[in-house]
């Protein structure tokens, strides 16, 4: 017993995300089909899969934005399945969800976009407080000079980068990043890499990462896991994972390093 | 693999409309269980009533000015062959008041306002900002349809009252050209024949119609699939669906208060 108890304040060796024989189908189409997956605290790991995958999928189950036909998803110690609608949201508040379309509230400026979830979730707030935590989160995505701009007039990566800061008012605990690179030239992702370790450094985060991107996978996460037909292929370090000569896993890395 | 046959319980139009109309039932009664809990959002549903007041304003003023000088002029003549042209202001009124009013505010609201919900919020869930206010703990249902749907349900039967208030104003306007009337004399005939039923049951309309638009809109947007196409499909399906209903609303209502009034 007490071992137990020792062990687990110490160790990083505690599961924030624990996922187990999950499935999930849209009509006939069966996207996820027995998914076992865990994230330990402090740990990134980035998800590859090919487009149509399910990896979006599987983080909005993460997050409770979907529902599982089967399985058992762990988060935080909590079944998102068996949560009600007030638990659900008390955890969605430990979740930061960046959003592959970067899903900024177009009739909102960029102070607003910030402050809104802040405000909704905490009504004792004052002005000078809302602003100071809107202030320190444009400043850690490096974007306080947009704050009165509206998300039309920003670029793919800015919105991406908002879009990551209002999650980071919440502080979250866990990041769940979906593609943040995708659509971005090469400069401006290697800007995200780094901005999403910085996150982790900063705000002391457990991530996961969804991208088609290795060099993304490689700068951001230490474990990357392969989902294909709805399944994980193979998951652990980076260099790892592509030592196998599995042609399928082969033919991804090419993918990405030689045709690219 | 197992074969699926007999997907379709009747046939694939059949089902869908049933599960549409399913559907559209468990929107509108999650919409009663989520308008009477906390929190309320007053300050988005007054910000909604100004858009939908502000928006649909200008069209109404000349539309229902128009309908009252159209509807005086056409109907003059056929008064006139049974020598009772004294009676064009109450008929008017009655005309107007009871039926044109609601109408037009309904129709007009139907297309400026019950579009620009199926829009705004349509572009909203396709760009998954719908998904990232849930996962920021907001309650888009709450925030985004309830506030939109009281606020359509307070403004179409303001806005059908000003409706009717131009109308009759257009109304004088003709009236005032053929015969020498005052204005108020005009408003006191045109409104000798009304009684609180009528002003009630055309309120009543009005209210019905108001949540109409605000649900249907909401519910267009708030399912829309597909991509940008989806944002289009679901404005100008909240236009169509809504404008039916409120057809049909209107032959049901006037049907009842037709049946109060004889009680
Ligand atoms: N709400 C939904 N309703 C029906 N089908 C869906 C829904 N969400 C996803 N799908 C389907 O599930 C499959 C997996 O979708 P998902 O968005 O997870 O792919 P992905 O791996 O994220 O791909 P991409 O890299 O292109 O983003 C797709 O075929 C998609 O059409
Ligand atoms: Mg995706």
């Amino acid at each position: 017993m007490m071992e137990q108890i020792i062990d687990q304040e110490v160790s990083t060796e505690t599961p924030v995300i624990s996922i187990h024989g999950l499935y999930k189908s849209f009509g006939e189409l069966d996207v996820l089909k027995g998914v076992d997956f865990t994230v330990m605290k402090g740990e990134n790991i980035a998800v590859l899969g090919k487009s149509g995958s399910g990896k979006s999928v599987l983080i909005k189950i993460i997050a409770g934005l979907l529902k599982a036909d089967k399985g058992s998803v762990n988060v935080l110690g909590q079944e998102v399945e068996l949560l009600n609608a007030k638990e659900l949201d008390a955890l969605r508040l430990r979740i930061g969800f960046s959003f592959q379309s970067s899903a900024l509230y177009d009739s909102m400026n960029i102070y607003q976009n910030l402050a809104f979830p802040l405000t909704m979730n905490n009504k004792k707030l004052n002005a000078q407080q809302v602003t100071q935590a809107v202030e320190e989160a444009l400043d850690a995505v490096g974007l306080l000079n947009k704050i009165n701009q509206m998300p039309a007039d920003l670029s793919g990566g800015q919105r991406k980068r908002i879009g990551i800061a209002r999650t980071l008012i919440l502080k979250p605990e866990i990041m769940l990043y979906d593609e943040p690179t995708s659509g971005l030239d090469p400069n401006t992702s290697s800007e995200i890499n780094l901005l999403i370790q910085d996150v982790q450094k900063k705000y002391n985060t457990s991530a996961v990462v969804i991208t088609h991107d290795l060099t993304c996978a490689k700068q951001t996460c230490n474990q990357v896991a392969i989902l294909l037909d709805g399944q994980f292929l193979k998951m652990g370090p980076f260099d790892e994972v592509f030592k196998s000569t599995d042609p399928q896993i082969q033919s991804f890395y090419n993918y990405n390093f030689i045709n690219h | 693999m197992e074969v699926k046959a007999n997907k379709y319980i009747f046939s694939k139009g059949v089902d869908t409309f049933f599960s549409d109309v399913y559907k559209a039932y468990s929107f509108t009664t999650r919409f009663f269980k989520e308008a009477f809990v906390a929190p309320f959002h007053f300050k988005e549903i007054i910000h909604q009533s100004f858009e939908i007041g502000l928006k649909s304003l200008g069209l109404i003023t000349v539309t229902g000015f128009i309908v009252g000088i159209v509807f005086t002029k056409q109907s003059r003549p056929s008064l006139e062959d049974f020598g009772a042209s004294s009676w064009l202001p109450s008929l008017i009124g009655i005309a107007i008041v009871r039926a044109l009013g609601p109408l037009v505010t309904a129709l007009i609201c139907a297309g400026k306002v019950g579009s620009s919900i199926g829009a705004e919020l349509g572009s909203m869930k396709v760009t998954e900002q719908i998904d990232a206010m849930e996962v920021s703990a907001i309650n888009p249902f709450k925030y985004l349809v309830v506030t939109r749907v009281i606020a359509s349900t307070l403004m179409v039967p303001l806005l059908s009252l000003y409706c009717s208030f131009v109308g009759l104003i257009g109304s004088y306007v003709n009236v005032h050209a053929e015969e020498n009337t005052t204005l108020a004399i005009f408003y006191k005939n045109a409104f000798s024949t009304l009684t609180f039923i009528d002003i009630f049951s055309s309120l009543a309309k009005a209210i019905v119609y108001g949540f109409t638009i605000g649900i249907i809109g909401c519910y267009k947007g708030f399912n829309a699939t597909q991509g940008t196409r989806g944002v289009g499909k679901a404005a100008n399906q909240a236009v169509v669906l809504s404008m039916f209903l409120i057809f049909l609303e209107e032959v049901i209502i006037v049907q009842v208060a037709n049946w109060i009034r004889n009680f």
